[in-house]
């Protein structure tokens, strides 16, 4: 059963590095939007400080759910998802292993840029360690959720815009345990219950997404 | 004689009783809301602390709790249509949407009222605030995906998806939002005894009871429509359409 999950994963590696374009695209749109910001209100570093954490988590989630909209579709087109779902493995195994190689795909380089824009933003390096590691907990998350968004939207017109609409609202915990453990560790009062709490919260969605996420899959592709 | 549930699970016969419930539970609204309305502008005293602008309670606070109930009532139909695949569970939980977020944006307006003269803000990063907000936003977010899906088993099926997983979620948003920033009163009623003057109270019941009224004849009619348009094909439609 877990060589599914791995030859999901894998398959998707492989397409991903076969075209490089796909999916860099999102990590150039998560730096750019990034970047905006100091343009727009000013290159203040105080200012910049306070809003750092937010501004590159903010951006984190809207570059996750601009590559998420793909995250089945185009599968769908060439007819594999639904050899996929046929197949005698859980579909659960397969939303989990999709879920997990989009977050290979887009989190972790997201990780490998945040120290970069943490020195835009004039953070600490205290506070870009655990901007890091909020991220590394908190975009699992948003990949977990994503993929039930995904599912649910397949194949629909206006699949991209509607998926925001639809999980956007979920994000919002992630959104605020994350930035505010790096404002905690800014104002100097550390950041492990945040952290702790993020962590809960992925701990949550992956015991619940990949579920509602096959259950999505099933009604869509039906 | 036995109520048989089932009997009535049927959309057929479910029309029927929607048709002879509906005008009691318009009605019962109406009259609710005029004595409620009565109450809270004229019966019920100044407020010490707040002086007059508090009286938006009577609207503000009714409309927060069905706008949060109702996404509770729609869930549970969720459920219970995923799991017995029953027709007219999912028609019910596409007709309390509109009336739930209508009641979400109410609340929030009215807490805008409310706020600049209390708070002197129209708006501030509440944790009820907020979370409303994002209730507000769930509820868009289900209607949108209803309204992109074509295929009726699909829509409802997904809209049930996101309800519960939204549902799963709003106590967390809560409590996260919550911890984030705080501003609103407490609750005025606890389960102990509350902290107001009693005719406030009981306006405010009153009004509750109106708002809870109108959201049921509001989903019925809609659920009447919804059944016709879906069963136009059969021949008890057809009786009704065309006698």
């Amino acid at each position: 059963m877990l060589r599914f999950t791995l030859t999901v994963i894998r398959r998707d590696l492989l397409l991903a590095a076969r075209r490089r374009g796909d999916w860099l695209t999102s990590q150039f749109f998560f730096v750019m939007v990034v970047s905006m910001f100091p343009l727009g209100i000013g290159a203040d570093p105080n200012m910049l400080r306070m809003i750092g954490p937010g501004v590159v988590w903010v951006a984190a989630l809207l570059a996750s759910l601009l590559s998420l909209s793909r995250l089945f579709a185009d599968d769908h087109r060439d007819g594999s998802l639904e050899q996929m779902l046929l197949s005698p493995e859980p579909t659960v195994l397969l939303t989990l292993g999709k879920a997990l190689a989009h977050w290979l795909i887009y989190g972790i380089p997201l990780l490998i840029i945040t120290p970069v824009l943490g020195i835009q933003f004039a953070l600490p390096g205290e506070a870009i360690l655990i901007l890091v590691v909020s991220l590394l907990i908190g975009t699992p998350i948003l990949s977990l959720l994503g993929s039930v968004g995904a599912a649910l939207t397949l194949g629909l017109r206006g699949g991209g815009v509607l998926l925001t609409l639809l999980i956007l609202p979920l994000y919002v915990p992630a959104l605020i345990f994350g930035a505010s453990a790096v404002d905690a560790t800014l104002a100097g009062t550390g950041a492990e219950a945040h952290l702790s709490l993020l962590a809960a919260f992925l701990v949550m969605c992956l015991l619940i997404s990949p579920w509602v996420a096959a259950a999505a899959l099933r009604v869509s592709v039906d | 004689m036995a109520f048989n549930l089932y009997y009535y699970a049927a959309p057929a016969t479910f029309y029927g009783l929607a048709g002879r419930l509906i005008p009691w539970f318009a009605w019962g609204a109406a009259v609710l809301a005029v004595i409620g309305l009565y109450i809270g502008f004229f019966v019920a005293p100044t407020d010490f602390q707040q002086g007059e602008a508090y009286r938006v309670i009577f609207i503000h606070v009714p409309a927060a709790w069905m706008g949060m109930f109702i996404y509770l009532v729609m869930a549970f139909w969720s459920a219970i249509g995923l799991a017995f695949k029953t027709r007219l569970s999912f028609m019910m939980a596409r007709a309390l949407a509109p009336t739930g977020a209508l009641f979400t944006f109410i609340s929030l307006w009215t807490g805008a009222l409310w706020g600049k003269p209390m708070w002197g803000a129209w708006w501030v990063w509440d944790a009820r605030l907020t979370s409303t907000l994002i209730l507000l936003f769930l509820y868009i977010g289900i209607m949108a995906l209803w309204a992109a899906i074509d295929d009726r088993n699909r829509g409802d099926k997904a809209g049930a998806l996101l309800t519960l997983i939204g549902a799963v979620n709003v106590p967390i948003i809560y409590f996260s939002v919550q911890w984030w920033n705080t501003l609103h009163q407490g609750a005025s009623i606890k389960p102990s005894g509350t902290s107001m003057d009693e005719i406030m109270l009981t306006g405010m019941l009153i009004m509750a009871f109106a708002a809870w009224f109108y959201a049921i004849a509001a989903a019925l009619t809609r659920v009447r429509t919804l059944i016709l348009e879906r069963e136009r094909h059969t021949d008890w439609v057809k009786r009704i359409l065309e006698p």
